[in-house]
């Protein structure tokens, strides 16, 4: 990594900008995470790997009438063998307080690659949901919920 | 106020060698977000559960890591390709250090 006469990298100098902006928009309100939290989770996870849209079935309501119990369901293709199966499957939210949803982790012996739940968001947002195979191989798929009444008490 | 985390499972007490069958769970739990507030303006703390596991005849197949975002009382469906009789095991784990289980039986024909 090259290095400015300041010592601080370009990465960093836009980092701290951008967290100064972020503090000073949302500080009197909740804060709630974006799209860069989810990219910096995703960061976290799998660094910069590549990731292929498809191949998961990302099952929300276009509108959620209720932001506190709002069904999520994940369907990823795959065989499903020891071969070739789904390891994990990471659910996003752009627009909730933290970033993370759940994480699922999968097992041949799980047969399908598919699960559900309810979750809360606190406001319409975008779901974003990352699935890793046992090859390593990385797919992604997003959806937009749009919610009438927020689900996370302020 | 704290509910007691009462566990619901519903398993197909039979199943046939390599069917996948579907396993419906849910456990009562206020799965306290920690982003709300009481009266005071006080900040209710955190306390939800954070991992769910599913095994079958002591083997994980399914595991779950939850956030706040999960709804209260939750609700979780999974699948489990059937191969021999034997016992279904599931854990949840709360913040506070419990731990609520449940267990069910299949027969494999």
């Amino acid at each position: 990594m090259t290095m400015t006469s300041a010592g601080i990298t370009r990465r960093q100098a836009i980092g701290s900008a951008a967290i100064a902006v972020f503090a000073a928009a949302l500080a009197p309100r909740l804060a709630l995470a974006d799209e860069a939290a989810v990219a910096a989770e995703l960061k976290k996870l799998y660094a910069d790997k590549p990731m292929t849209e498809g191949r998961i079935k990302l099952d929300v309501p276009q509108i959620a009438e209720n932001g506190l119990v709002v069904p999520l369901n994940v369907d990823v293709e795959s065989p499903m063998t020891a071969a070739d199966h789904v390891k994990a499957v990471h659910v996003f939210a752009d627009g909730n307080p933290l970033p993370q949803i759940l994480t699922y982790r999968f097992t041949p012996e799980s047969g399908k690659a598919s699960a559900s739940i309810r979750m809360r968001l606190a406001q319409t947002q975008t779901i974003v949901c990352v699935a890793e195979m046992s090859d390593g191989k990385l797919y992604s798929a997003k959806a937009g919920v749009k919610v009438t009444i927020g689900g996370c008490g302020g | 106020m704290a509910t007691k985390s009462q566990p619901r499972v519903r398993v197909p007490a039979t199943a046939k060698a390599g069917e996948i069958v579907e396993i419906k769970t849910l456990i009562s739990h206020e799965m306290e977000s920690g982003q709300r507030k009481d009266a005071d303006g006080k900040p209710i703390p955190r306390k939800i559960i954070h991992a769910f596991e599913a095994s079958f005849n002591g083997k994980v197949f399914f595991a779950a890591t939850w956030y706040p975002s999960v709804s209260a009382n939750p609700y979780q469906s999974f699948f489990y390709k059937a191969a021999e009789t034997g016992e279904f095991k599931f854990t949840w784990k709360d913040d506070d250090g419990s731990e609520y289980a449940a267990t069910a039986k299949m027969t494999v024909a």
